[in-house]
């Protein structure tokens, strides 16, 4: 079988779950209406399975190296999400 | 059953609202102003002996065979020429006549070879049928003097052969290439008794720009054009009306059959999104349904390095079971997933999703949309609130300009293309956005009156750019904004766009292009009339694939060019049944309908319908699911239709994923790559083989149906519906229409879609429901679904894939017109003749400064892998770019793809990966390694001798 990536990453890497964060915040970022962190999180919490979350937040609770500001905002609401709660009730994010 | 004869009115429809009365043969008609006397003559039921006409073409009047008479004017004219007046009275038949056409049809048949019986035409042939018409019964010129008949044939096309000997010079080929296809490879050499059909410069069909399209064989009313098949096999007996399973055009055709046998796919003419016209692929590719390679019986292997074991359904699906549920014992419930394909029907679509949630209690899964229009469903969705574009094909027609970025029509979604031609021909205008220079850009009678070539990775920056014009220079639609969008939501989007930083003159150096060409594209776009965007995945598979579809969305808002034929926004959708993979919930976010997996009150619904407690969490998309290999917490997959090794990005990085998984199955034809990595194979059934739907890029939901069994013994969805069945799931559905009346029974978009519906209309487009009856051609008329159309702010952020020293060209990559995506069906067939290998196209300046020559082997190196390849050069990239397609594993050029990806979606980021490109005299390491792999893992042991 063909050697593994040298660059073979999982999906728990900080490096790549911070950057996904931080490519989310700068476009909400550059929204207007002041809720970037919200959407962030929102962002977050519709399209990221758990694992992914989970390993976020540890990284955050590790101190949460190259999130930029909106993207540590967002995960701070993320910490505190209630996992019972309807997303849908909150205005409606689009597929992809 | 028997063969499906559409009637053929002469010539096309006028399309007047105006009528006009007269009489045909004593009888009164009444047709549209500006119909031909032939087509009225047919629409009163008389059929008037033609050659030359058919009503695909327009008239031309050469045969003169379909003389009338006219009371009150002299002559005999051509009925396919002469319109309608009121008050006119026709006769097409009387001793005149008679003897005209007689003496016409002489004429013919005095050159041409009087072989009817062993004729591959025979039974189908205009030229026998005339002359059966007009009652010809002797010939009275020999064969002594000067004739055709001695021609050599030009069996240079794999696909047809061309028979000069047996042409009539009607010219209907030519027309076909001309007013249908709109390639113009033929014409006629020659004049008088000279006269023939040439195609290019007098070159054989395969060296000519003829692009196998198959129109001038349908066009041709002999044998001079005949398909190869029919020539081997014989006439057909029957068909069957079935959907390409190609692009995304969704082209409706008649499989035409002799018992089980296929002889040929003809272009159906009442397919509404194809209106009888085909391309290469749905025309002539259909041999890999019965190549060699056809794997028909379920395999197992207990590693992947090991050979394949040839066992029975029950055996390989009661191993999938027991692995599955093993796997999830072990490791939990979301350690499995499943992926399916955009070449399934909606209704496996459907079933896998539903065998994912019900079955494997989690939401992982995910289609091949993902690496292709999932930033359409995001950024549309947004926008509009329907994730899917908004017209019909149909609506090219009332177009007036064109704006075609990041999609190469001609060579990806053929038979659309030739509309658009043709709509350009009649003098619609055409702005291209595209770093290379499409065909589009300069074809016969058609040249872009803007191509913005610009660098990849700045398709935001140009449409913000072009935004910048129509707002500061006051283009915008005030009316419609105020009336149908978010007017603060506007507002801050205007002051955004109008910034000096998104000027054309500041975007300029950035994106390569001249800021006079953005200025004045801008206001073509925003003045030209009515204004339709057509893209590709040239704007999704970007880091900010999302956020240029927002961008387009927005131009579209802001101009006003919504709501009505001949405008919108035109995803062009890469595979046929890439919309409904979306429409099916194949995203792990979401149901049937883009309704969110949290959403509880879409959830009881599709809980009621399965008798199951759902999950309330998205899933892994497919990237994740392999990092989640690589940590080890996901280690089973089912995949259906999909070859992820070679079609998705970071190939090492798939490879590694799926070698990391305890059970990976391929549902499939052949043993494609990513079996390769699998540990059972079930085999999957073409198109030919199963009935369903497949719902294309309009929205346009199709049939599709069996016209043979399938070779495995089981349709695909009959597979997903056994394996359900062997994990314990209670599923009886005996045809795929049940699962459809389970889709509208649960997904309002669908709610009047049935297959009763789909017999007796042949298609609709979704929304198709109480509101919507019959369905929806074009979305958001007099309101935007949403409610008001939303803004997004579209602020540039440039991909982190940069150019260096390291790596100073940009890779970009795409399709060719005779491949298809990794080319598993189209490398089985003689589309290889057309393009045998991929290739690297490279500007002749980057070329001399490595020393590549032409077809001289380079290595394309990027931060993830490399591999070789032969060079193409050519000044259709601008310099510091360089492309090539996807089509050949030998290449794979996603070896060389990274890992970069939007933002919103995940869609991987094809279309820019910096790379350097250095002569070389051999494959790459990789390239060695994975050959040797590749063929020690598809040994398939010999069977146990019988007892």
């Amino acid at each position: 079988m063909p050697r593994a990536s040298p660059r073979l990453r999982g999906s728990m890497s900080p490096d790549k779950l911070v950057m996904m964060a931080n490519q989310i915040s700068r476009f909400f970022a550059s929204q207007p209406g002041g809720q970037a962190a919200r959407q962030v999180a929102d962002h977050i919490l519709r399209f990221w399975e758990p694992r992914m979350r989970a390993a976020m937040l540890v990284h955050f609770a590790a101190g949460g190296v190259g999130l930029d500001p909106v993207a540590r905002e967002a995960v701070a609401l993320l910490d505190h999400h209630d996992p019972a709660a309807d997303l849908h009730t909150r205005p409606a994010a689009p597929s992809g | 059953m028997g063969l499906i004869q559409e009637t053929d009115h002469g010539t096309p429809p006028s399309g007047s609202a105006g009528m006009v009365s007269l009489t045909i043969d004593g009888m009164a008609v009444m047709v549209p102003e500006g119909t031909s006397i032939m087509r009225a003559a047919m629409e009163a039921g008389v059929t008037v002996p033609k050659l030359c006409a058919t009503d695909s073409l327009a008239a031309f009047g050469s045969c003169r065979l379909c003389l009338v008479e006219i009371e009150g004017r002299s002559g005999t004219p051509a009925s396919c020429t002469t319109p309608v007046a009121a008050g006119m009275a026709v006769a097409t038949q009387s001793e005149r006549l008679k003897q005209l056409r007689r003496g016409v049809m002489e004429l013919y048949i005095s050159d041409h070879p009087l072989d009817c019986l062993t004729c591959a035409a025979n039974g189908d042939c205009e030229l026998q049928d005339m002359a059966g018409a007009v009652g010809l019964r002797e010939v009275r010129y020999g064969d002594e003097g000067a004739n055709h008949l001695g021609q050599q044939k030009d069996t240079s096309n794999p696909y047809f052969t061309f028979d000069p000997a047996k042409c009539i010079v009607c010219s209907r080929c030519v027309r076909a290439c001309e007013e249908v296809q709109g390639t113009f490879a033929l014409t006629i050499e020659g004049r008088g008794f000279a006269s023939k059909v040439a195609a290019g410069m007098d070159e054989d069909f395969l060296a000519s720009e003829c692009v196998s399209c198959g129109a001038c064989v349908q066009a041709c009313p002999t044998a001079t054009l005949i398909e190869n098949s029919v020539i081997e096999i014989g006439q057909p007996e029957h068909a069957v009306v079935t959907t390409c399973a190609y692009c995304g055009v969704g082209c409706s055709f008649k499989a035409e059959m002799r018992g089980g046998e296929l002889v040929r796919m003809v272009p159906y003419k009442d397919g509404r999104a194809n209106h009888g016209h085909s391309c290469v692929k749905g025309r002539f590719a259909f041999g890999y349904a019965t190549h060699r390679d056809r794997i028909t019986r379920p395999m197992l292997r207990a590693r992947t390095t090991g050979p394949w074991r040839e066992v029975s359904w029950e055996e390989a699906l009661g191993h999938v079971a027991r692995e599955f549920a093993r796997l999830q014992k072990t490791h939990g419930r979301d350690s499995i997933g499943a992926i399916t394909s955009s070449r399934c029907t909606n209704e496996e679509t459907y079933l896998i999703q539903k065998l994912v949630r019900s079955g494997f209690g989690n939401n992982n899964v995910d289609t091949c949309a993902r690496v292709c229009h999932s930033p359409t469903g995001y950024g549309l969705g947004a926008a509009y609130g329907t994730s899917a574009g908004t017209q019909d094909f149909d609506s090219v027609e009332q177009c007036d300009v064109m704006l075609v970025i990041g999609a190469n029509p001609t060579d990806a979604h053929p038979v659309f293309a030739s509309r658009m031609k043709r709509r350009l021909r009649e003098g619609a205008r055409l702005i291209v956005i595209d770093p290379r220079r499409i065909d589009l850009v300069h074809t016969p009678h058609v040249s872009a009156d803007f191509h913005l070539a610009l660098r990849p990775g700045t398709n935001v920056a140009v449409l913000t750019a072009l935004a910048h014009v129509i707002v500061t220079e006051g283009l915008v639609d005030e009316n419609y904004v105020r009336t149908q969008c978010d007017w603060d939501g506007f507002q801050a989007w205007a002051d955004f766009v109008a910034e000096q930083r998104h000027s054309p003159e500041a975007v300029a150096s950035l994106a390569g292009i001249d800021a006079g060409l953005i200025r004045d594209a801008a206001r073509l776009y925003a003045t030209g009339g009515n204004a339709a965007i057509y893209y590709g995945l040239g704007v999704t598979e970007h880091s900010q694939g999302t956020t240029t579809v927002m961008a387009i969305a927005n131009l579209a808002m802001a101009t006003g060019n919504l709501g009505r034929p001949g405008v919108g926004v035109n995803p062009l959708r890469g595979q046929n049944n890439v919309q409904g993979a979306c429409d099916m919930g194949s995203f792990p976010h979401e149901y049937p309908g883009y309704r969110h997996v949290s959403d509880s009150a879409t959830r009881e619904i599709f809980e009621r319908m399965w008798h199951v407690a759902l999950p309330t969490e998205p899933g892994l998309r497919i990237p994740n699911m392999l990092d989640a290999a690589a940590d080890g917490t996901f280690k089973g997959l089912y995949i259906e239709g999909e070859d992820i090794v070679q079609s998705d990005p970071d190939t090492a990085h798939v490879a590694a994923g799926l070698a990391a998984m305890e059970c990976v199955v391929v549902q499939d034809l052949f043993l494609n790559e990513t079996a390769d990595y699998a540990h059972v194979f079930l085999p999957g059934s073409t198109f030919l083989e199963k009935d369903g739907t497949f719902t294309n890029a309009e929205r346009r939901i199709n049939r599709v149906r069996r016209v043979m069994p399938p070779r495995s013994g089981m349709a695909d969805w009959e597979i997903t519906q056994a394996l359900a069945r062997a994990m314990g799931l209670d599923w009886t559905y005996t045809h795929p229409a049940q699962i459809m009346a389970e889709v509208a029974a649960t997904t309002p978009a669908f709610a009047g879609v049935s297959y009763e519906l789909l017999d007796r209309v042949g298609s609709v487009q979704w929304p198709c429901n109480e509101a919507a009856p019959t369905g929806t051609p074009v979305m958001h008329v007099g309101h935007i679904a949403r409610g008001k159309g939303r803004f997004a702010i579209t602020d540039y952020v440039p991909s982190e894939e940069r150019t260096g020293q390291r790596f100073p060209l940009l890779l970009t990559t795409g399709r060719i017109l005779s491949q298809y995506n990794v080319g598993a069906q189209t490398r089985r067939t003689e589309n290889l003749r057309w393009h045998e290998e991929d290739r690297l196209e490279i500007h002749p300046n980057d070329a001399e400064m490595r020393g590549v020559r032409e077809g001289d082997w380079v290595r394309v190196q990027s931060r993830a892998g490399a591999t070789s390849l032969r060079a193409h050069i050519t000044d259709r990239v601008a310099p510091g770019v360089v492309y090539t397609t996807f089509h050949h594993p030998e290449t794979q050029a996603n070896v060389v793809t990274t890992d970069q990806s939007d933002w919103a979606t995940n869609c991987p980021e094809y279309k820019v990966t910096a790379v350097q490109v250095s002569p070389t005299n051999g494959p790459t390491d990789w390239q060695r390694r994975y050959r040797a792999h590749s063929a020690a893992s598809r040994h398939v042991a010999a069977a146990p001798a019988a007892e």
